[in-house]
């Protein structure tokens, strides 16, 4: 019975905190704050929000960061599928992207500007040798007013989870088949890839594209050390007027989060609009023939420009990790002048602890996600709902709706229930964005698992929780292992939900990180930036051996 | 309404009272003590400073040592974060058991709690180690920002801006000592002069310091500004600033977030001036490997701000006895000296060391003098703080001042 209700009680327990925090958002957006004796309707809050100086440009700097952010990931992402996927060993770059995957947004960001500063490791490596620069160079390479830096940041990181999105949905839709049929009518490959393969691709990663714009267009913690700082994107501002001790900025801040929240929808509608005339305009040009054309030229530079950023991501990892041993590193020295562990052992017993809270919600957020996402699974294929109904969609919602947009208003009420601040609170609340992108992984395994395993064993007489438990839990346990570790790196990630429903008093390793970035030293902003990588990458190698170690005796398991 | 309120669960219907509720501690030290032990106390304190966050895990050791009080620092990145934590909490109607027992705090913040009286005391006066509080030679350690204290919250540290150069790129002689020299400095060495953002209390008081030397009426300072004084006041101040934007580091389009942020950029030679709150600033810093061995510190011809940290107790902690524990521990001759050590943080002393028992002051005569540490003659006497009310308004001036 229990069972037959798991997808009605996950999808309750992932929009009751999301429907009240956006309810404590709502009213006070539009005057209901009766601490500072404000209760009628009210527009004063959105009045405030105009006039606040630089507002419209806020605004639009969130508007472009967000959707150049999306639109080159995509591209990137389709080019390097395009131009790699009808190579042999394609399969593994699964693997190769998943510690990348796993790498909380805010490392990567520390890291990419420790490499682009024009004090950063790149100006230090071609000087003063290339350049004749002996001092830093005054170019804006970072914070740059555009948000430049802000969208490469990003990038880093939507990529590679749209490149991995594609090609587990690659095995979906029999792209080889689909691929065979149109070279064989003659499309040189670029085009055959675009016309053939990318339409049913598409529908397959809508969902994780819907979830990048809605990431990128209400960031925080990358604008916050990537992004401009005057003005800054309208997230930034929210986080920063919440955080403000000042009570009459409320209503503004509720209204900003509001207009944040409505904004993201917009450009979701928006997307879905253009791919509505894109497909139109695409089926003349699908039709047209083979002439030549700038697609494969495109595909290809866009595959060049994912290698530089998976160069770009790897060299801010490693970036981090050697800022975190540096003895003297002057400029423009390009090595250190000699290595210490000095950092790490007078960090030592700080950092620690942090890496232990972080680890145990971590496992906690990933262990209660796991649970539930069987649980729906199982609930569907027993009991004959179908996967795509709309129940289900709702497991996606927290990552569609932008966190701002909610934290707030869940923290005022995790405050009044007085569960604030506690570990298990900051556990839920992880989960709640742990289980969409774990289900997402799982589901894909779940589904593909060959139906007769399990109606082979019914014949022979096992009821359904054996079945569950001794056919497909092993059957899954390396996707389930591998989703485990990236729901645990999306758990290292949060900072936000960290912070509200923390109320400050639990400290991870993204939130120190955060919290540091804005001006510590690089050496133990490094320490931060290494732990926090190495926690994901660790959980991920875990996936893999645990499987191998287990089923030493089951090859094809292992 | 009752419905809309209904929909609510109450979380927004208990009103903020504004009365200050005092609540003066009366009890012995050593029955504070006893209550203490076992507490947990958690310390909201700015993180953004890697030697401020190491002193204050030793602070921690030795509590835990010697009265059994648990430390855990609460790193923030600004002030306010926890401010506002303790209004939310009194919205919500938690009078006690709230979640920040004890806060770095002095300035508008300190100001904002004190009015809408959410400070717990006064409780100073009862701590063992105030008798050894410099209240007359360091004003500033009993008149915040030109508020009185009150007993509301314990001195810990003493801070002056010093502005900071590296003597082996740039001699003192050629360093501005005034803000009119500043510009000219500025014009002749574009992008080479970097505030923090004015958004954080450095920034602001980069500002601050230079409205001190050029504002018409410095007395006026003391009184809180309004809309009639604050234009004519500060004009000069602003006709300044955007005549010196321009030059500053990107042009005046960005700004360091902190203190720590612009020293970094002095040590990566990307700027050549910043400033500091800590005098011993060179000292600390280039013994962290943070600055060269030739940082030097200077201050302005006509002296610079100071002022005093302070640790306050919000009225609803939970572990008030364990926090007053803390305040008290860090007011004593072991904690500042070890403060005043630049090895560990460098800031001058809260305590008239001169009333010390000569084993105590014997800790102060032992740290070592440094080239690079100033002399208390070099540095002059510190300039009082304008009222909160300035800092508070010119931040918000300048937001709409780079935005134009």
């Amino acid at each position: 019975m229990m069972l037959k209700l798991a997808p009605i009680i996950v999808v309750a327990m992932i929009m009751g905190p999301i429907l009240a925090g956006l309810g404590g958002t709502l009213l006070p957006a539009f005057g209901y704050l009766p601490a500072i004796g404000r209760n009628e309707l009210s527009f004063d809050a959105w009045r405030e929000l105009w006039s606040t100086p630089g507002i419209g440009r806020s605004v639009w700097l969130s508007l472009s960061t967000g959707l150049l952010a999306t639109i080159l990931s995509l591209l990137c992402a389709m080019g390097c599928v395009a131009t790699l996927s009808h190579m042999p060993g394609f399969r593994r770059i699964e693997r190769a992207l998943a510690p990348l995957l796993a790498t909380p947004h805010a490392a990567l960001a520390i890291g990419f500007a420790f490499l682009v500063a024009p004090s950063g490791w790149i100006a230090r490596a071609i000087s003063p040798e290339l350049t004749g620069w002996t001092r830093p160079p005054a170019l804006v390479t970072l914070r740059d007013p555009e948000g430049i830096s802000l969208v490469l940041g990003l990038m880093l990181k939507e990529t590679p989870f749209l490149m991995i999105m594609m090609v587990s949905a690659l095995n979906q839709i029999r792209y080889r088949e689909h691929m065979a049929v149109a070279l064989s009518l003659g499309y040189n490959r670029p085009k055959a890839w675009l016309v053939a393969v990318f339409p049913p691709l598409y529908r397959q990663i809508r969902l994780p594209i819907y979830a990048v714009l809605s990431f990128s267009l209400s960031v925080v913690d990358v604008a916050l050390v990537l992004g401009p700082g005057a003005p800054a994107p309208l997230a930034v501002l929210v986080a920063r007027w919440f955080s403000d001790y000042d009570l009459a900025l409320y209503p503004r801040a509720a209204a900003a989060a509001l207009l944040q929240f409505v904004l993201t929808i917009g450009m979701i509608a928006l997307w879905r609009l253009a791919e509505i005339v894109t497909e139109k305009m695409a089926l003349t040009w699908a039709t047209s023939g083979n002439r030549p054309s700038i697609a494969g030229i495109t595909l290809s530079a866009a595959c060049g420009a994912s290698l530089v950023l998976a160069a770009g991501s790897f060299f801010s990892i490693v970036g981090l990790g050697l800022w975190s041993v540096a003895g003297d590193w002057r400029f423009p020295d390009a090595w250190p002048d000699f290595v210490t562990w000095d950092v790490w052992s007078r960090q030592g017993s700080d950092v620690l602890g942090h890496a232990v809270t972080t680890l145990t919600v971590g496992l906690a957020a990933t262990g209660l996600s796991i649970a539930a996402s069987l649980a729906v699974l199982e609930s569907e294929s027993r009991f004959g709902r179908r996967s795509s109904s709309w129940l289900s969609t709702l497991l996606y919602t927290p990552l569609i709706v932008p966190q701002i947009a909610f934290v707030f208003g869940l923290q005022v009420l995790l405050v009044w229930l007085g569960i604030d601040g506690l570990l298990l609170t900051v556990t839920y609340v992880h989960a709640l964005f742990v289980l969409p992108y774990l289900h997402l992984a799982v589901s894909d395994a779940y589904h593909s698992l060959d139906p007769r395993f399990a109606r082979a064993a019914r014949s022979l007489g096992a009821g359904p929780w054996r079945v569950f438990w001794r056919i497909k839990v092993p059957l899954l346990l390396r996707p389930i292992l591998i989703a485990s570790a990236v729901g645990f790196g999306v758990s290292v990630a949060q900072y936000l939900p960290t912070l509200f429903a923390g109320s400050g008093r639990i400290a991870t390793l993204t939130t120190e990180a955060v919290t540091l970035a804005s001006g510590s030293d690089r050496r133990v902003l490094g320490v931060y930036g290494a732990l926090q990588t190495a926690l994901p990458i660790l959980a991920y190698l875990a996936a893999l051996i645990v499987p191998a170690i287990l089923f030493r005796h089951r090859r094809g398991l292992a | 309404m009752i419905n809309r309120r209904g929909l609510l669960m109450g979380v927004f219907a208990l009103p903020l009272t504004r009365a200050n509720a005092v609540e003066r501690e009366t009890r012995p030290f050593d029955r504070i003590l006893t209550a203490a032990r076992g507490q947990s106390v958690y310390w909201n304190a700015w993180g953004g400073d890697e030697r401020t966050n190491t002193f204050i895990a030793w602070v921690g050791q030795e509590v835990s040592r010697q009265f059994g009080v648990t430390i855990n620092h609460v790193r923030l990145r600004d002030t306010a974060e926890a401010v506002t934590r303790v209004v939310a909490e009194k919205q919500a109607g938690r009078i006690a058991g709230g979640s920040v027992d004890l806060i770095w705090i002095n300035g508008p913040n300190f100001l904002a709690m004190k009015n809408q009286g959410l400070l717990y005391g006064p409780f100073v006066e009862t701590l063992p180690n105030w008798r050894f509080v410099d209240v007359v030679g360091k004003p500033s350690n009993v008149i915040d920002f030109t508020i009185p204290v009150e007993g509301l919250a314990a001195p810990w540290r003493l801070a002056q801006v010093v502005f900071i150069y590296d003597s082996a790129r740039t001699p003192l002689a050629s360093l501005p000592k005034s803000a009119s020299g500043m510009l000219t400095w500025a014009r002749a060495n574009p992008g080479r002069l970097a505030h923090p953002n004015v958004r954080d209390f450095l920034g602001a008081t980069f500002l601050k310091q230079a409205l001190v030397e050029l504002t018409p009426d410095r007395n006026a300072l003391a009184q809180p500004a309004h809309d009639m004084n604050f234009d004519p006041l500060t004009a000069p101040l602003w006709s300044w600033y955007r005549n010196l934007r321009p030059h500053l580091w990107r042009n005046g389009k960005d700004f360091p977030e902190t203190g720590p942020a612009a020293l970094q950029l002095l040590n990566d030679g990307e700027i050549d001036l910043s400033l500091s709150f800590n005098p011993a600033e060179a000292v600390v810093s280039s013994a962290a490997g943070r600055l060269p061995a030739s940082a030097r510190v200077y201050v302005m011809d006509a002296g610079t701000i100071g002022n005093t940290s302070f640790v306050a107790i919000p009225a609803n902690a939970a572990n008030r006895e364990g926090a007053m524990v803390v305040a008290n521990f860090l007011m004593g001759p072991v904690a500042q000296a070890r403060a005043q050590d630049p090895k560990n943080l460098g800031s001058f002393s809260v305590l008239d060391v001169d009333r010390l028992p000569m084993p105590d002051r014997k800790r102060f005569d032992d740290l070592s003098a440094d080239p690079a540490l100033p002399t208390n003659q070099q540095l002059g006497k510190p300039l009082p703080e304008p009222h909160p009310s300035w800092m508070t308004r010119i931040t918000a001036s300048w937001e709409q001042l780079i935005v134009e």
